[in-house]
């Protein structure tokens, strides 16, 4: 055979393979094309750059989608690969598309077209953050720039961190800017407080408890315990050296071995009816529920709820209202009969 | 249930032990080295004791433990709970321990904003128990100093070291001037 008559022969295969190849590459761009929500199709096809600008215009987005969805599968198959295709998916997945530019610009509409006078300021932060600064004023005052409010919004997370406002009516107006700027549905207050913004983070972020894997929980109170001995005096003898190691051991299981996330305040507000033990107790006889309001304050709350069962000031283990702190992300508690 | 009884064991031969009893183990734990500084002639031997003596019986080991000689009771007035462990601990200590050898403790009566326990609720309790009750913030070193020397000396007694003195002697001697016993009023 000439050389000549093996290359077409060749050429042939090759033609046939990649129109297989074709086929299911198309196959796959209908089939993710088609996941689109239309509401969706042109942020997503902008996202995914590969249609040009020029080629998107001449798309008709009014049609039906399965039409809509064979126009843009024609345009894509003469030049797209799988990769692309595939680009295309992981497009379609990461639905939320924050856009940084269009978040402040949409911020500061809302907040400029409900009140005159408002002046506000960005500043972009690590971790996708952007901070806030809102400077208030009314109708007839400049902004006052000596009582201003900061947020913190994490665009990739569904939190934003606010400083407290002075003005407290402008506070629902805040929310609605941030939810709507942010492509949310609701904005909901967690009952979370504190002055140090990396706790606060810590904790809605679930980042404070970082133990490492490998840990073994066994060694540590061991060495512990080997502390104590060789600080001791042989002459002085611990009787409850066992329910030491309990108090030790179920602190650890609480809190953990990492060191706790700063909160300042914790903040119980009951209305529940008064239990008593006494029969005829007036209090307990009262129909309505009292009102009472607990509030522990500490200048590192966490740590010093840890270190009570160890100080022998309560026991171990603590109430289940004090515990949950960091994990529910809450220290404004309300408690109420159920 | 087993029960502190004071001469239930041979007394060790120049050796005194006193048990603390109370929550607050870091308190207790420096109390108790605060006692070991104090120059004396007898070598002393000093048990620790902290929380639920009414729950965690004795060990079982009874042979370790040698007599006690003295009971202090350390309550906080800061914190209802020490005063509720001390007053169920005391059910389990005999009679007889209370001629003269227990007292009482009281700590944090400096600071009359956090006290929760009223100073009469420690005294009457002390009354009750017609035993000795002292006053002291035991986290001030001088302050624990100064208690660590009465409390040795008053161990010294209770073990017998000072020739002439018993520890009933002691109890009256303290009873008549500081807390008058309540049928003398």
């Amino acid at each position: 055979m000439k050389k000549a008559d093996i290359v077409p022969n060749i050429v042939k295969q090759y033609s046939n393979h990649a129109k297989e190849m074709d086929e299911t590459v198309a196959e796959f761009f209908k089939r993710t094309i088609l996941k689109i929500p239309m509401t969706e199709m042109m942020t997503i096809l902008k996202a995914w750059d590969f249609l040009s600008e020029k080629q998107l215009q001449n798309v008709n987005f009014r049609q039906r989608k399965e039409s809509l969805v064979q126009d843009l599968v024609l345009l894509c198959e003469k030049r797209a690969s799988v990769h692309d295709a595939a680009l295309l998916d992981i497009v379609c997945e990461d639905i939320d598309l924050f856009d940084m530019e269009q978040f402040k610009s949409s911020f500061k509409k809302i907040l400029q077209r409900a009140l005159k006078n408002v002046m506000v300021s960005f500043r972009d932060a690590e971790e996708n953050a952007v901070w806030i600064r809102i400077a208030w004023g009314t109708q007839y005052r400049k902004p006052n720039q000596y009582k201003p409010v900061y947020v913190v919004y994490y665009s990739q997370t569904p939190y934003a961190f606010t400083s407290s406002c002075p003005l407290r009516s402008n506070i629902p107006l805040l929310g609605q800017a941030l939810t709507v700027a942010s492509n949310h549905h609701k904005i909901v207050k967690m009952d979370l407080r504190s002055r140090y913004l990396d706790s606060l983070k810590a904790i809605v972020f679930k980042q404070y408890n970082q133990t490492f894997e490998t840990y073994n929980s066994t060694t540590p109170l061991q060495e512990k315990s080997l502390e104590l001995d060789i600080h001791m005096d042989s002459r002085i003898i611990h009787e409850n050296r066992i329910e030491k190691e309990r108090v030790q051991r179920v602190t650890q299981e609480t809190f953990g071995d990492y060191s706790q996330p700063r909160l300042e305040f914790a903040q119980y507000k009951l209305e529940t009816k008064f239990k008593s033990d006494f029969n005829g107790d007036i209090l307990a006889e009262r129909k309505e529920p009292l009102r009472c309001l607990i509030k522990f304050s500490s200048p590192h709350l966490l740590e010093a709820l840890k270190s009570l069962a160890p100080a022998g000031i309560a026991d171990a283990p603590l109430s289940p209202l004090l515990t949950c702190i960091p994990n529910k992300g809450m220290n404004y508690f309300k408690i109420k009969d159920k | 249930m087993s029960v502190l009884r004071p001469l239930d064991k041979q007394p060790g031969l120049n050796t005194a032990t006193i048990l603390l009893v109370g929550t607050e183990d870091a308190l207790l734990q420096q109390l108790a080295d605060a006692m070991l500084k104090e120059d004396c002639a007898s070598e002393l031997k000093i048990f620790s004791f902290f929380s639920h003596l009414a729950r965690s019986l004795p060990l079982p080991s009874d042979v370790n433990r040698p007599r006690i000689d003295l009971i202090m009771f350390v309550v906080n007035l800061h914190s209802k709970y020490s005063l509720q462990n001390v007053e169920e601990s005391l059910r389990h200590v005999d009679a007889t321990f209370f001629l003269g050898k227990v007292g009482f403790l009281a700590m944090g009566a400096g600071q009359e904003s956090h006290c929760s326990i009223h100073r009469n609720t420690v005294t009457k309790l002390a009354n009750t128990y017609r035993s000795p009750l002292f006053f002291c913030d035991l986290e001030r070193e001088g302050f624990r100093a100064t208690v660590a020397q009465r409390l040795v000396r008053m161990l010294q007694i209770c073990a017998g070291h000072v020739p002439g003195v018993s520890a009933l002697n002691l109890l009256s001697l303290l009873r008549s001037s500081e807390n008058p016993a309540p049928e003398d009023l």
